[in-house]
C-alpha cells in the first residue's frame, strides 16, 4: 500500500486535515470521510455533473479528481451555498420555477449555476444552456432549470442595482 | 376560526392549495439544500460494502472460481458465489415474468456483465481491489445476440430449461423460445387484408435502450440478529412487493422484514425489478450480522439492470382507397435477453402491447408476440411508459405514416378520418380494451391550428423545391403523433404481479388540531407525490395542503400497495386518497351535525367546513370537527378521525395527446435541429399544472433521447458497446429545445376525481413524434421507413441511401 498523503482542505469554510490514500477520489472524501452528501455520484466518468463542486473558484467534477490533486484547495458544495434561514437565490429560484423533480442532479446543478452566474452575471438563454451542458438532468428536460437560472440572474442583478 | 368568517369563499378555496393549483413543491427544500436522503447517503454503524465480480463474456462456461487471494486481502470479510447461495436456495431467484434468473453464475454465464461473485469488504476501495483478485476461469461458448438466429440455432442458451416444452406463458416452440402470446382474431384479420383495397406493410426495430435514472440502483440490508428483524433500504419503485418477495425467498416472516425506499433519484422503470445486488446484500447481511451496502456504478447499471424495448415489429395495415382503416396485423419478435425478467402484469407477457390499435377505430386486429432468449442482459422494463405502451404507440404511429405514404395522403388527415369518435366512448377496441373517455378530434384540431399545420406543409414544400434547385442543403420534417396511453394498472381481476393484485392504498389520520398525515402504498421518484396527493386531500377534506404530511415507502408504516410505475400512482393511489378522504368527510359530517345540533342530512360540506343547509352562518370547520372527534364524547360515534382505503380500479385510464414537432435537418451532416415542439396532453382532471408541465418537459426529453440517439448496442460477441455516458446518449441542456405545452380536459368517468395520470404520456407520444419528424423530412425523396435511433450518422446514412449527397 503506498504511503498516505497528508491532506489539508477548506470545505464550506471549515478546515479539514487528514491522511488519505493517493487514490481516494474527492467525491468519496466529501461524501464518506466528511459526510457531506449533497454532491452525488451519477456516472463515475465526469459526464453527468451530479458531483459538481466549486474548487478554488472553478466548477469541478469531484468524481474524477483525486483528493491529492485537491490538496490545499478551498471547496464549496451545495451545503456551503446557503443556509435554511438564508437560502441562495438559486435555491429559491429552482423551487419557484420547478427546476427540479427527483432532486438527484440538483445540488450539482445549483452549484454549477452559482459559478456560472459569477462568471457571467447576465447570461442569455443560449449561454445558460451552453454553460450548464456539463450537468445532466433526467427529469426536467432543462426548460425549467434554464428558467430558474435566468430568473435568479435577474433577481441577483436587481438586488445588486438596488444596493448600489 | 373567527377570522375565517371574514374570508370570502374564494379565499378559503385558495387557502387550501387544493386540486388545480400550481402549488410549489414541499420536497424541494431538502433537495435544493443537499439534504436529500438517497440510497448511497445511508450509512449505518459497522456497514460493509459489497461489489460484484462480473462476467466479461456474453456466453461461457464457468470452469472454476478461486477466491483465495481475494479472501486473503486485509478488510475482505466474505466472497459469495453460487455455491454459497445454493444451500439457501438463493443461487437462483424468480423473475417478475414467471421465469427464474441466476443470482450468481451457476455453472455458466449468459450475458456480459452477469453477476459471478459478490465481495464484501470494510470499504468500497477494498471491495473493488478484491473483485480484481477473484480468479474466474471461463470456457467461452458461441454467442447469440440476434433473436431470429436464436430461434434457428442448435445452441441451447438456457440449459436449465432443456426439455421444458412449456413455460410460464404456455408452450415453447424451440429451446431458445420463451412464449407465444396472441390477442385478437388472426383469421378475420387476414381475411380483411386479403380483401382490402390497400395494404401497407412495414418491419421496424424498436431498439434496445435503458431508463438510466441519474441515480443507479442500490440497497442497504441490515439483519438485526438479536431481534430477528431484517431492514432493507433500497431503490425500490415497489417496496411492499419487495417485502413480500423477500419474505417468500428468505423464509423470514413478513412482519420481521421492513423495507424502506428512501428518496429515489429517478426510476423510469429501472427500479421496478428485483436484482441480484439486492439479494446478495441481504444474504451478506444475514451471514455477517452487520449492514451491507451495494450500489452499482453506471456501467453496471447500463449493462445489467433493466433494459427496455428491443422489439422487432412486423405490421400490416389495410384500408379503403380513401383511407378508412379496415384492419391491423402485428407480429413482434421480442428479445428478452438471457432471463425473462420483464416487469409486466402476470397475464400480459408483452405488457399492454395490445393497445397497438392506438387512437383509431379499427374493426379487426391481431397481435402475436414471440419472446426469445439471447445472450443479452435481462430486463424488459417499461421505460417511462405503461407496460410496453411506447412500443405499441410507436408501432401504430409508424404504420399510419406508412399507410399515408401508400395512399399518397396527408398523415394528419388520415389520422383524423380514423379517430375513435367522441360519442363512441366507452370504446371497445378490437384487441379487448375498453377506452374510458376521449375527444380526439377536438385535441387534434386544436394542435394543428396552434402550429398552423397547413402553413408548415406549404413551407416544407417550398423547402423541397429549393433543395432540388440547389438553393439549400437543409430539409424540413413535420413530425405528427397522436397517442392513447393505457395506464393505472389495474383492475385486480386481470392485473397482478407475482400473484399480488394491483390495487393501491391510502391511510389518513387527522390530528386533533386539524392537520393530518396520509400514507400511501406508492413511492415518489421525483413525481412530487408529497405535494400533489396533499392537494387531492385538501380538496376532499378541507384541510390546507400545507397542513398535510404525505409519507410513502416505509412498509412498517404505509399501507400495502403495488408501487409507482406505469403512471399508476394518480389513477390508483390517487383514487384511494380521494376515497379515504371521503370516508373522513362522512364521519366528520356526523360529528359536525352533532355539534350543530341538526340532523346529519341537514349539513353539507363546503370547502373547509360543514354548513347547516340554508343557514351558512351556522358551521363547523374541519379543524373544529377534528378537535371534537378526539376530545368530546359524542354518542354513537367512536373517538378519532382516521380512514383507510384500498382501491381496486374498475378499469384503466386512457390519457391521450396530440404532438407536433418541426425539425430542420442538415442533409450533409445529419444533424437535426428541433425548431418547434408542441405538446397537447389530456390527462383528465389536472391536479397541479406546474407538476404536469414539468413531467411533460421531462418525458419529451427522454423521448428525444430514445428517438435521436440513445441505445444499448451490442457487438456480435455480445459486448456492450454503450456502457458509459460517453456512448449512451443523455441529452444536455444544449441539445434540448423549449417545448410548448397545451391541454384539453376529458375526465375519466370511473376515477373518483377524473384524473388519468400523465408522467409517461410525453415519452409515449414523443418517441414517434420526433421519429416521424426525421422520416417526414425525407418523404418527398422516397423514404418510407428507417429505424431509430436517428443519430447524426444514421440520418446522414438515410440521406446517402436516398442519393441526396453530391
Amino acid at each position: 500500500m503506498p504511503e498516505k498523503l497528508h491532506i489539508k482542505l477548506t470545505v464550506n469554510g471549515k478546515a479539514e486535515e487528514f491522511l488519505a490514500e493517493p487514490r481516494e477520489l474527492l467525491i468519496h472524501t466529501l461524501r464518506e470521510r466528511l459526510r457531506i452528501t449533497g454532491p452525488h455520484i451519477g456516472c463515475d466518468s465526469s459526464h453527468c455533473g451530479a458531483c459538481t463542486v466549486t474548487l478554488n473558484g472553478k466548477s469541478v467534477k469531484s468524481c474524477t479528481m483525486f483528493v491529492g490533486q485537491a490538496n490545499g484547495a478551498e471547496i464549496t458544495t451545495i451545503e456551503g451555498l446557503g443556509t435554511p434561514d438564508a437560502l441562495h437565490v438559486l435555491q429559491e429560484s429552482f423551487r419557484e420555477h420547478h427546476g427540479l423533480q427527483c432532486g438527484f442532479c440538483t445540488p450539482g446543478m445549483i452549484t454549477r449555476a452559482a459559478k456560472l452566474l459569477e462568471e457571467n452575471p447576465s447570461p442569455s438563454e443560449e449561454e445558460v444552456r451552453f454553460g450548464m451542458a456539463g450537468n445532466i438532468c433526467r427529469c426536467t428536460g432543462y426548460q425549467n432549470i434554464v428558467k430558474s437560472i435566468l430568473a435568479a440572474a435577474a433577481e441577483m442583478n436587481a438586488s445588486k442595482e438596488a444596493a448600489e | 376560526m373567527k377570522d375565517d368568517v371574514e374570508l370570502t369563499r374564494e379565499d378559503r378555496v385558495a387557502n387550501l392549495k387544493g386540486m388545480g393549483c400550481a402549488r410549489k413543491r414541499v420536497e424541494d427544500a431538502r433537495f435544493t439544500q443537499g439534504k436529500g436522503n438517497y440510497i448511497d447517503d445511508i450509512n449505518l454503524p459497522g456497514m460493509l460494502h459489497g461489489d460484484f465480480v462480473r462476467s466479461p463474456y456474453a456466453h461461457a462456461k464457468v470452469v472454476s472460481i478461486n477466491t483465495e487471494a481475494a479472501m486473503a486481502l486485509d478488510g475482505v470479510i466474505a466472497v459469495l458465489t453460487a455455491k454459497d447461495l445454493e444451500p439457501l436456495s438463493l443461487h437462483w431467484m424468480p423473475t417478475l415474468a414467471g421465469d427464474k434468473q441466476m443470482v450468481l453464475a451457476d455453472g455458466k454465464v449468459l450475458f456480459q456483465g452477469q453477476e459471478v461473485a459478490f465481495v464484501v469488504a470494510t470499504d468500497r476501495y477494498i471491495a473493488a481491489d478484491a473483485v480484481e483478485l477473484v480468479e474466474v476461469e471461463y470456457e467461452d461458448l458461441p454467442v447469440i445476440t440476434d433473436p431470429f438466429e436464436a430461434l434457428k440455432s442448435d445452441i441451447v442458451l438456457r440449459e436449465d430449461l432443456a426439455g421444458q416444452t412449456s413455460g410460464a406463458h404456455g408452450p415453447r416452440k424451440h429451446h431458445n423460445h420463451i412464449f407465444t402470446w396472441e390477442v385478437g382474431d388472426e383469421e378475420a384479420t387476414n381475411q380483411v387484408m386479403d380483401e382490402a383495397e390497400v395494404v401497407a406493410e412495414e418491419t421496424m426495430y424498436y431498439h434496445r435502450t435503458h431508463p438510466c435514472p441519474l441515480e443507479t440502483c442500490g440497497s442497504v440490508a441490515s439483519m438485526d440478529k438479536v431481534n430477528g428483524k431484517l431492514t432493507v433500504y433500497g431503490t425500490f419503485q415497489a417496496p411492499h412487493v419487495v417485502r413480500t418477495v423477500a419474505s417468500l425467498l428468505s423464509g423470514i416472516e413478513e412482519h420481521n422484514i421492513r423495507v424502506i425506499s428512501p428518496d429515489i433519484g429517478g426510476g423510469f422503470g429501472n427500479k421496478v425489478g428485483v436484482y441480484p445486488g439486492y439479494v446478495c446484500s441481504i444474504v451478506a447481511s444475514i451471514v455477517t450480522g452487520v449492514p451491507v451496502k451495494w450500489v452499482e456504478d453506471r456501467m453496471e447499471n447500463l449493462m445489467s439492470t433493466a433494459f427496455a424495448r428491443d422489439y422487432w415489429m412486423k405490421g400490416r395495415i389495410s384500408a379503403t382507397k380513401d383511407g378508412k382503416i379496415t384492419g391491423l396485423h402485428c407480429h413482434v419478435t421480442a428479445d428478452h435477453g438471457a432471463f425473462d425478467a420483464c416487469a409486466d402484469p402476470t397475464k400480459f407477457p408483452a405488457g399492454f402491447m395490445s393497445v397497438c390499435t392506438g387512437s383509431y377505430d379499427i374493426p379487426v386486429a391481431y397481435l402475436g408476440v414471440d419472446g426469445v432468449y439471447t445472450n443479452k442482459a435481462p430486463g424488459g422494463v417499461s421505460y417511462r411508459c405503461s407496460f410496453r405502451v411506447t412500443e405499441a404507440v410507436y408501432f401504430i404511429e409508424r404504420m399510419i405514416e406508412v399507410l399515408a405514404i401508400e395512399l399518397n395522403m396527408d398523415a394528419a388527415e388520415l389520422r383524423r378520418i380514423n379517430f375513435i369518435g367522441k360519442d363512441q366512448f366507452p370504446y371497445q377496441s378490437a384487441l379487448g380494451w375498453e377506452y374510458d373517455s376521449g375527444d380526439y378530434h377536438t385535441a387534434w384540431d386544436k394542435a394543428l391550428k396552434a402550429v398552423d399545420y397547413e402553413g408548415l406543409r406549404r413551407e416544407q414544400a417550398e423547402r423541397v423545391t429549393a433543395f432540388k434547385q440547389g438553393e439549400t442543403r437543409s430539409l424540413m420534417g413535420i413530425g405528427l403523433a397522436f397517442f392513447t396511453e393505457i395506464v393505472g394498472a389495474g383492475p385486480v381481476k386481470n392485473c397482478d404481479i407475482l400473484g399480488m393484485g394491483m390495487f393501491d392504498s391510502c391511510e389518513i389520520r387527522i390530528h386533533p388540531t386539524g392537520s393530518a398525515i396520509a400514507r400511501l402504498g406508492t413511492i415518489s421518484q421525483g413525481q412530487g407525490h408529497a405535494t400533489t396527493f396533499a392537494q387531492i386531500l385538501a380538496s376532499e377534506i378541507g384541510i390546507p395542503a400545507d397542513s398535510i404530511t404525505i409519507e410513502e415507502g416505509d412498509t412498517d408504516t404505509a399501507p400495502y400497495g403495488l408501487g409507482t410505475y406505469g403512471s399508476r400512482s394518480t389513477p390508483v393511489a390517487g383514487a384511494a386518497t380521494a376515497m379515504a378522504g371521503r370516508k373522513i368527510r362522512a364521519k366528520a359530517q356526523m360529528i359536525a351535525a352533532y355539534l350543530l345540533e341538526v340532523h346529519d342530512d341537514d349539513v353539507e360540506f363546503d370547502v373547509d367546513r360543514f354548513v347547516v343547509k340554508g343557514a351558512p352562518e351556522r358551521f363547523k370547520t374541519m379543524a373544529e370537527v377534528a378537535y371534537a372527534a378526539y376530545n368530546q364524547a359524542i354518542p354513537g360515534i367512536e373517538p378519532g378521525l382516521e380512514a383507510v382505503s384500498y382501491y381496486d380500479p374498475p378499469n384503466m385510464t386512457y390519457p391521450f395527446g396530440a404532438y407536433v414537432c418541426v425539425m430542420d435537418i442538415d442533409v450533409d451532416t445529419g444533424v437535426p435541429t428541433i425548431r418547434r415542439f408542441y405538446a397537447l396532453d389530456d390527462c383528465g382532471t389536472r391536479i397541479n399544472p406546474m407538476v404536469i408541465e414539468g413531467q411533460i418537459h421531462g418525458g419529451l426529453t427522454e423521448a428525444l433521447a430514445v428517438a435521436l440517439g440513445q441505445e444499448i448496442a451490442y457487438d456480435d460477441m455480445g459486448n456492450v458497446k454503450t456502457g458509459t455516458l460517453m456512448d449512451f446518449f443523455l441529452p444536455t441542456a444544449w441539445e434540448v429545445p423549449n417545448y410548448e405545452t397545451d391541454h384539453t380536459v376529458t375526465p375519466s368517468p370511473h376515477h373518483p376525481i377524473g384524473a388519468k395520470g400523465v408522467g409517461e404520456s410525453p415519452h409515449v407520444g414523443g418517441v414517434p413524434c420526433f421519429s416521424n419528424a426525421v422520416m417526414d423530412a425525407f418523404r418527398a425523396f422516397g423514404l418510407r421507413h428507417s429505424n431509430m435511433p436517428h443519430d447524426h450518422w444514421r440520418i446522414w446514412q438515410t440521406a446517402q441511401d436516398l442519393g441526396l449527397h453530391k
